[in-house]
């Protein structure tokens, strides 16, 4: 590294730029009721959107590893025509507006929709309006995160890893199980962290696809806006624990998401 | 009891085409360059590179026939493995490793520990049970590859350049080791290696590949009393010359005559060590029938011999002394002569 001074033109833009983040930060920091905090925690509506917050995010995470896996071992080892497409496909929902995908869920699972009139008629199973279609709304948009990170994992591990527990008698059952799996390890985890912290943070398409009835599909985002208009400084609240958990989860994952993955 | 394998396969620039047979009693290594498929025909032994036609048999048992569709799976096949870089997997101990192929297996998981203790005892390295590879030396994680790839009880054993990875001072120590171990394993034993010292020290056969094709085999005498390429006459040290005899000479290809005694008839190799190669400033007197001049083209110290490689209708290599070389007052590119007996020139059949 050169000895030289870090050009003005570009300090001054990046200080307003990282200003742009931490101002707003402290605003809610500084704003917060401190006073009102235990009481605006401990409120009954404040427990029930916490405990389904993170009843519902853990759910979509758990579905999102045990369809998404398998879905990041196809991209990365199965190679088929349309395999670019259908990726870009199950990617769509990181960069869909949330409450469109809301939509789309609705138009697919909803009572009169493409699978979800079959699935009321045939199984009585309805989606919208409860805490699995929460889930539903969930997965959707935080699953892509956890399969793009699991499948470049899959990419990057030595595969003769795997070619060397075969030569050793593992079946590909225990090849995946006890060699792929835990070479992949620091990925998987990343991409379960980052998807049930996308997850947590759902707002759009869960209030469009799940509606927002407090205990049953009134997840944390959509009380914090809910209590925007009723009692912001309970707002102002939880939108700091949410903050936090999310600066918790984004520290932690500095090394392994950001850093060197 | 042995491996009967023929392959042929296209794989990128490489055109393999090899047969290859290894008896049980006997230990064989695949000497070749580096990317003249020795380690692809290992891995399609092993079944982990298919090949388009050939067949892998194994005591008699078809491991893989394209022709009549036959695959017997890597996993399923009896076979130990050691890797290059040797693939301990770094997430579990010492042990696990070594107890990996006997859990695949279907052993216990008690009994499995406890014999891939016994395997580490073996190998000297029981202290280190519960380190992970991360934490063990080169030549220690060798002796763990070694162990995993025997604890299974495999019919063939398959070592890819199992002392590459090492550096030069615990090689030798590990090659022993090696040795001795490979001498106690009753199995079919393949080892592939580009290092013609390795070779000679683990094996007891040379199998000598180029270019996807066999080349030569023999024992190590036999190969190197009797190289017959480039690449093997480079590994000996010795000058490989190609003719017609007759007559008692060799009409190589570039047209020039050698005089050798006892040449026999037809295409043969001829052979002339560099320290029979006599180099001299003026046309040399006397009786040497072979006379040629040229350029020292290269001069390299090699311990206490130089050895002067010199261009010309016939470019040969040639081994002198520093004494000799000081008063030949040579350096790259004088104009030499150089001399050798028709009695110093080894002839066989090509």
């Amino acid at each position: 590294m050169r000895r030289e001074g870090v050009p003005i033109i570009v300090v001054l833009p990046a200080a307003i730029g990282a200003a742009f983040f931490i101002v707003p930060l402290v605003g809610l920091i500084v704003r917060s009721p401190w006073g009102d905090a235990l009481s605006a925690l401990s409120a009954p509506e404040t427990l029930e959107a916490l405990k389904l917050s993170l009843i519902a995010s853990l759910s979509a995470t758990a579905v999102a590893l045990v369809l998404g896996v398998p879905l990041a071992w196809v991209y990365a080892r199965v190679a088929f025509p349309g395999r670019d497409l259908l990726r870009a496909l199950t990617t769509l929902p990181m960069v869909l507006p949330p409450v469109v995908g809301g939509i789309a869920l609705f138009l697919a699972f909803g009572r009169s929709g493409l699978l979800g009139a079959w699935l009321d008629n045939t199984f009585g199973i309805t989606f919208p309006f409860t805490t699995a279609g929460v889930v539903m709304a969930e997965a959707f948009v935080a699953m892509p995160f956890l399969i793009l990170t699991v499948e470049a994992g899959l990419r990057s591990m030595d595969r003769r890893y795997e070619e060397a527990a075969r030569a050793l008698g593992a079946n590909r059952w225990r090849v995946f199980m006890r060699v792929t799996l835990p070479l992949i390890g620091p990925s998987l985890f990343a991409g379960a962290v980052l998807c049930w912290a996308r997850a947590l943070g759902e707002f759009g398409a869960t209030i469009t696809f799940a509606g927002n009835f407090p205990g049953v599909t009134q997840t944390m985002p959509l009380a914090v806006y809910l209590l925007l208009e009723t009692n912001q400084e309970a707002s102002f609240i939880l939108s700091l624990v949410l903050l936090l958990v999310s600066l918790v989860v984004l520290v932690g994952l500095k090394d392994r998401w950001l850093g060197n993955a | 009891m042995s491996l009967d394998a023929s392959i042929r396969l296209t794989l990128g620039p490489l055109d393999l085409d090899m047969s290859i047979t290894v008896d049980q009693g006997e230990v064989v290594a695949l000497l070749g360059p580096n990317g003249s498929g020795k380690t692809t025909l290992l891995r399609a032994i092993a079944g982990l590179a298919p090949f388009s036609s050939g067949q892998v048999r194994l005591d008699g048992k078809v491991l893989e026939d394209p022709a009549t569709h036959v695959y017997v799976p890597t996993e399923r096949r009896p076979i130990g493995f050691v890797f290059q870089d040797y693939l301990l997997f770094p997430h579990l101990t010492v042990q696990e490793n070594v107890a990996f192929g006997l859990r695949s297996r279907g052993v216990a998981r008690q009994v499995a520990a406890e014999r891939a203790t016994r395997w580490l005892d073996r190998v000297g390295l029981k202290d280190y049970a519960r380190a992970r590879p991360a934490e063990l030396s080169g030549g220690q994680r060798q002796r763990v590859a070694l162990a995993r790839a025997l604890a299974p009880d495999p019919r063939l054993l398959l070592l890819d350049e199992p002392l590459a990875a090492l550096d030069a001072t615990t090689r030798a120590d590990v090659r022993r080791d090696l040795k001795r171990h490979l001498e106690s394993f009753e199995g079919i034993r393949l080892v592939v290696t580009h290092d013609p010292l390795e070779a000679v020290a683990l094996a007891d056969r040379l199998i000598v590949m180029e270019n996807g094709h066999l080349v030569q085999t023999g024992t190590a005498a036999e190969v190197t009393e009797h190289p017959r390429s480039q690449y093997v006459a480079d590994l000996v040290g010795v000058n490989l010359l190609r003719g017609e005899a007759g007559n008692g000479s060799v009409k190589l290809a570039s047209g020039q005559v050698v005089a050798a005694a006892g040449a026999e008839l037809g295409e043969v190799f001829v052979v002339v060590h560099p320290r029979a190669v006599a180099v001299h400033r003026t046309h040399p007197e006397g009786s040497p029938r072979n006379v040629w001049s040229g350029r020292a083209s290269s001069i390299e110290l090699m311990g206490n011999r130089v050895r002067v490689r010199i261009d010309g209708a016939v470019p040969l290599v040639a081994e002198v002394t520093p004494a000799a070389l000081r008063e030949l007052n040579l350096v790259e590119g004088s104009e030499v002569w150089l001399s050798f007996k028709a009695t110093d020139v080894g002839v066989y059949p090509a």
